[in-house]
C-alpha cells in the first residue's frame, strides 16, 4: 500500500515522498478510502451471501427462496437491511444499556479489521504485514468479546446461555485452530500471508493441503475449528434456535441485530480466505511457476492479466469453500455442548499437536539431510513433486470422486435426476 | 436488587445454586403452548417440570353440549396432527352405544385414512425432532411428503387438516375410482423417500450420537407412567392395539409391530428405550403403515360406505368405551348416554398427556439441549395434552 502511494507520488505527481509535505495527508486519504472500500465490500459481500445462502438452503430443501427483489432476488439483502434500519432500536429496560449498545460493534470491528491483511490476489492486500496470520488470529478474538458482552448485557437467561456457550466454544477451538495454523507456518517458514502463498504453487498438488498428510489433516482441523469459531452448524450452539431461542442475540432488534448477522456472514469470507491462503495455494495461478513470477518481478514488470487471474482464482477458491460451509450448515444436525468440548480437547488438540510435531520434524530432517542447497536440486525436486502428485491423487481426487458418485447415486435413488436448470 | 438476591428471596434459601428458567409457553421447540420450568445449573438441569393447560378448550365439556354427530368436528381439534384417529375413536364409541355395524368398505376407508394420517403425523414428529436437534433440512422434506398426503386426503374427504371424515356408522364419502392409483403411486414414491430419510438423518452420525443412550425409559418405568404407543414400544414392549385388540379392518392386514431394539448400536451406548429408539420406531411404523395401506387398497371390498343410522341419533342409556391405536398411542373414548340427543359425558384419554408426566423424572441430569430432544421424542402435541 505504502509503496504504491510512494510510486504514485514519484511517477504521477513528480515529488519525492520523503520531502513532499503532502505525503502524510495522502497516506491518510488513501487509508480512509481503502478502509471505506473494504468495509463496504465486507458489508455488501455479507449481504449478498445472506441471499446466496438462503437460495442454496431453499434449493437443498426443495423450496424457492427469496426471488422477488431484483433479478432472482439478488437485492433481497437491501430490502432486509432497510427493514432492519427502519425498525425500532429496542433496548430492554433491565439491560446494561451501554454494553448492550456497543456489543454489536465489537463483533463488527473484529470482522472488518481482518481485511487489513487478507489478500484478494497477487499483491492485492491493504498491508503486507509480516505477522499477518498472527494478526488475523488475534483480531478475530474481538468477535467473542462482543458475543459475550451482548449475552451478559441483555439480562436475559437465554442470551446469557448463548454468550457463555460462545465464549467456551470459541476460546476452546482457538487452540486446535492455532495448532493447525502452525503447520503451514512451519512448512513455509513465514507468518506473512503472501509469503505463505508464495511457498505453495498453482497446481493442486503444490498446495499445502495436498503436499503432506499432516498438511491435509491440518486443513480439516482448521476447517472444523473455523466452523466452531464462526458459530456455524454443526457448532451453532451459541444461537441454537431450538434450545436457547436465539442465543446471545435474543434481545436484539433492528440494525444491531443485523450487525451480528452481517459479521457472521462476513466471517465466512474471512474463514475461507484464511483457509485458502494457508492450504489451497491462495492466489497462485496454475501453470505460472514461482520462477517465472520472480523473473517478472526482477524485470520490474508483472503483466496485468496475472493480477486479474490471481484475484479471480483466489475469489473462486473462497467461494467454493463458502459453498461447502453453507452445504454443511443445511445438512448436519447440531452437536451437544459436551460433545463439542470432547471433540476439541480429546481429538482436535492432541491431533493438532501431533501434526505440528510431525511437520516440524520433517522440516528439520529435510533441512538436516539435504540442507538448504539440496532443496533446489532437480532430482530431489522431482521425487518430491511425484510424491506430492501421488498424495494428491489419493487424498484429493479419490474422495472427490466418491463424493460426486455418492451424490449422484442419492439423487437417482429417489427417482430424481441431476438437474441444474430449475432455479 | 441484585439478581442472585432476587432469586434467593423469591425461591428460598439455597435456591441461588439453581437458575430457574421458564422454557415456554412461547419457545421454538416446546411443540405448542407448553411451559417447562427448568431448574438448571449451567447447562445441566436438575429437573424440568412441565406445566400443561395453556391450550385447554374444554372439548370434553363441549361433547356434552352438542349432539352426537355434532361433536365429530370437535374431535378433530383434539389432535390436529392426527385428526382421523380422534374421529375414529369417537365414532367407534358411539357405534358401540348404538349397536351399529359398520360396513366393510367404510372400515377399509377408515383404515386407509388413518394409516395415511399416521404417516403424516409421524413425519411431523420425525421432522420436528430433527429440527430440534439442529438439522433444519429434514423438516421441509417431511413437510413435502405430508403435503402429498394432505392432497390425497383432500381428494378423499375434502379437508387437509381437520378432516371430519369418519361418521357414526361409516365415513362421509366413498373412494373415487381414480383415487386408488393415485395413492398407490404416492406409496411407491414414499418407499424411496423413507430410504432417503434414513440416509439423510436417521443414519447421520451426529444425530445418532446425540440421541444414543439418552433419556432411556426402562420398560417398567414406561408402564408405570402409563406410556402408550411408539413411546412404549420403543422400550421393547410389543403392544399395539391394532394387534392386541383388533378393531375395524385391522384383522385383515398383515403387519409387524416395530419395537425398540437399541437401534443406535451398543458401541455408541444405545439402549432399548433411548431417544433414538423412539425416533427410529416411528420411521419403521411409517413403513408398516405403507404396507397396510397397500393391502387395504388390494383387498378393498365392494359395498356401502355408510351403515343405516337414524337421522336423529339417540342411543339408549348406557356407556361405551372405544380404544384405538392413534399415532400417539392408545386413544380411548368413554361416552355415557342418558338416552337423550346429547351425550351425558364424553371423555378422551390421550397419549401425550401421560407422556408429559414422565418428563420431570427423565429430565434429571440431562442437558438443556437434551430436554429438547426428549420432548420431541415423546411426540407430545399441545392440544392433545390439554384438550
Amino acid at each position: 500500500m505504502k509503496e504504491l502511494i510512494d510510486r504514485i507520488i514519484v511517477q504521477q505527481l513528480g515529488h519525492d515522498p520523503q520531502t513532499w509535505p503532502m505525503t502524510q495527508g495522502l497516506y491518510l486519504a488513501a487509508m480512509l478510502a481503502v478502509g471505506a472500500a473494504l468495509t463496504t465490500f465486507g458489508a455488501i459481500f455479507a449481504g449478498l451471501l445472506s441471499w446466496w445462502e438462503r437460495r442454496i438452503a431453499a434449493r437443498i430443501q426443495s423450496r424457492v427462496g427469496p426471488n422477488r427483489v431484483g433479478p432472482q432476488g439478488v437485492l433481497q439483502f437491501i430490502a432486509d437491511a432497510l427493514k432492519l434500519i427502519l425498525k425500532e432500536d429496542l433496548i430492554p429496560a433491565d439491560s446494561d444499556h451501554i454494553l448492550f449498545r456497543i456489543a454489536p460493534y465489537f463483533v463488527m470491528v473484529g470482522f472488518i479489521l481482518t481485511f487489513v491483511v487478507l489478500p484478494f490476489g497477487y499483491r492485492l492486500s491493504p498491508t503486507n504485514m509480516n505477522v499477518g496470520l498472527f494478526y488475523v488470529v488475534s483480531i478475530t478474538a474481538l468477535v467473542v468479546v462482543g458475543i459475550l458482552v451482548s449475552g451478559w448485557a441483555s439480562n436475559s437467561k437465554w442470551s446469557l446461555f448463548g454468550g457463555i456457550r460462545a465464549a467456551a466454544q470459541v476460546v476452546s477451538y482457538e487452540i486446535p485452530a492455532g495448532m493447525a495454523i502452525l503447520v503451514p507456518i512451519i512448512m513455509s517458514g513465514s507468518l506473512n500471508m503472501h509469503d505463505i502463498i508464495r511457498a505453495q504453487g498453482g497446481a493442486p498438488w503444490d498446495w499445502f493441503m495436498f503436499q503432506t498428510p499432516w498438511g491435509y489433516a491440518a486443513f480439516f482441523i482448521l476447517f472444523t475449528a473455523m466452523l466452531a469459531e464462526g458459530n456455524r452448524t454443526p457448532f451453532d450452539l451459541p444461537e441454537a434456535e431450538s434450545e436457547i431461542v436465539a442465543g446471545y442475540n435474543t434481545e436484539y432488534s433492528g440494525m444491531r441485530f443485523g450487525y451480528f448477522f452481517l459479521a457472521e456472514w462476513g466471517n465466512l469470507w474471512v474463514m475461507s480466505a484464511v483457509l485458502s491462503t494457508l492450504f489451497l495455494g491462495g492466489w497462485q495461478v496454475p501453470f505460472v511457476s514461482m520462477a517465472r513470477l520472480t523473473a517478472w518481478e526482477a524485470a520490474g514488470h508483472v503483466p496485468l492479466w496475472f493480477y486479474i487471474a490471481s484475484a479471480v482464482i483466489f475469489v473462486a477458491k473462497v467461494l467454493v469453500l463458502i459453498n461447502i460451509i453453507v452445504w454443511i450448515r443445511w445438512t448436519f444436525p447440531r452437536i451437544r455442548v459436551d460433545q463439542m468440548m470432547n471433540l476439541c480437547w480429546k481429538y482436535l488438540v492432541p491431533i493438532g499437536l501431533g501434526l505440528v510435531i510431525l511437520a516440524a520434524a520433517t522440516e528439520l530432517i529435510s533441512f538436516q539431510w539435504f540442507g538448504e542447497a539440496a532443496k533446489g536440486q532437480a532430482r530431489v525436486g522431482s521425487i518430491r513433486d511425484t510424491l506430492h502428485f501421488a498424495f494428491f491423487l489419493i487424498a484429493g481426487l479419490v474422495p472427490f470422486a466418491a463424493f460426486v458418485l455418492k451424490t449422484r447415486r442419492n439423487i437417482y435413488l429417489v427417482g430424481d435426476r441431476v438437474d441444474l436448470t430449475n432455479w | 436488587m441484585a439478581l442472585d438476591q432476587l432469586v434467593m428471596t423469591k425461591f428460598g434459601e439455597g435456591a441461588g445454586e439453581e437458575m430457574i428458567l421458564n422454557m415456554g409457553p412461547q419457545h421454538p421447540s416446546t411443540h405448542g403452548v407448553i411451559n417447562f420450568v427448568v431448574h438448571a445449573d449451567g447447562e445441566v438441569m436438575h429437573k424440568a417440570v412441565p406445566q400443561v393447560g395453556y391450550l385447554h378448550r374444554a372439548i370434553e365439556k363441549i361433547g356434552e353440549i352438542v349432539t352426537y354427530p355434532g361433536f365429530m368436528p370437535y374431535t378433530d381439534r383434539i389432535d390436529y396432527l392426527a385428526a382421523m384417529f380422534a374421529n375414529e375413536g369417537y365414532a367407534l364409541a358411539v357405534e358401540k352405544l348404538l349397536g351399529v355395524e359398520v360396513p366393510p368398505p367404510a372400515q377399509y376407508l377408515r383404515a386407509i385414512s388413518c394409516e395415511l394420517n399416521r404417516i403424516a403425523s409421524h413425519l411431523i414428529s420425525l421432522g420436528s425432532m430433527a429440527m430440534d436437534i439442529g438439522a433444519v433440512t429434514p423438516f421441509p422434506y417431511a413437510l413435502r411428503e405430508r403435503e402429498s398426503i394432505n392432497d390425497l386426503l383432500e381428494a378423499l374427504c375434502g379437508a387437509r387438516l381437520t378432516y371430519n371424515y369418519h361418521r357414526i356408522g361409516g365415513v362421509a364419502f366413498g373412494m373415487a375410482d381414480d383415487w386408488a392409483p393415485l395413492c398407490r403411486k404416492w406409496l411407491d414414491h414414499f418407499d424411496r423417500i423413507l430410504d432417503e430419510w434414513d440416509r439423510l438423518i436417521s443414519f447421520n452420525e451426529i444425530f445418532i450420537e446425540r440421541l444414543a443412550g439418552l433419556a432411556v425409559i426402562p420398560l417398567e418405568m414406561g408402564i408405570d407412567y402409563g406410556l402408550v404407543g411408539p413411546n412404549l414400544r420403543a422400550s421393547g414392549f410389543e403392544y399395539d392395539l391394532r394387534k392386541a385388540h383388533p378393531y375395524g379392518a385391522y384383522p385383515d392386514f398383515n403387519f409387524k409391530v416395530p419395537i425398540g431394539k437399541a437401534y443406535a448400536g451398543a458401541h455408541r451406548g444405545g439402549q432399548v428405550g433411548d431417544t433414538f429408539d423412539r425416533f427410529y420406531v416411528r420411521v419403521l411404523e411409517c413403513r408398516e403403515s405403507v404396507s397396510i395401506v397397500r393391502q387395504a387398497l388390494d383387498k378393498f371390498p365392494a359395498g356401502e360406505f355408510m351403515a343405516k343410522v337414524p337421522r336423529k341419533i339417540k342411543p339408549e342409556a348406557g356407556e361405551a368405551q372405544s380404544r384405538i391405536e392413534s399415532a400417539r398411542g392408545e386413544m380411548a373414548y368413554y361416552v355415557v348416554s342418558d338416552g337423550g340427543e346429547r351425550a351425558y359425558r364424553v371423555r378422551a384419554r390421550t397419549g401425550s398427556f401421560l407422556a408429559m408426566g414422565i418428563i420431570e423424572e427423565l429430565s434429571k441430569g440431562l442437558m438443556i439441549a437434551d430436554l429438547v430432544a426428549l420432548i420431541a421424542s415423546l411426540d407430545v402435541v399441545a392440544p392433545e395434552i390439554d384438550r
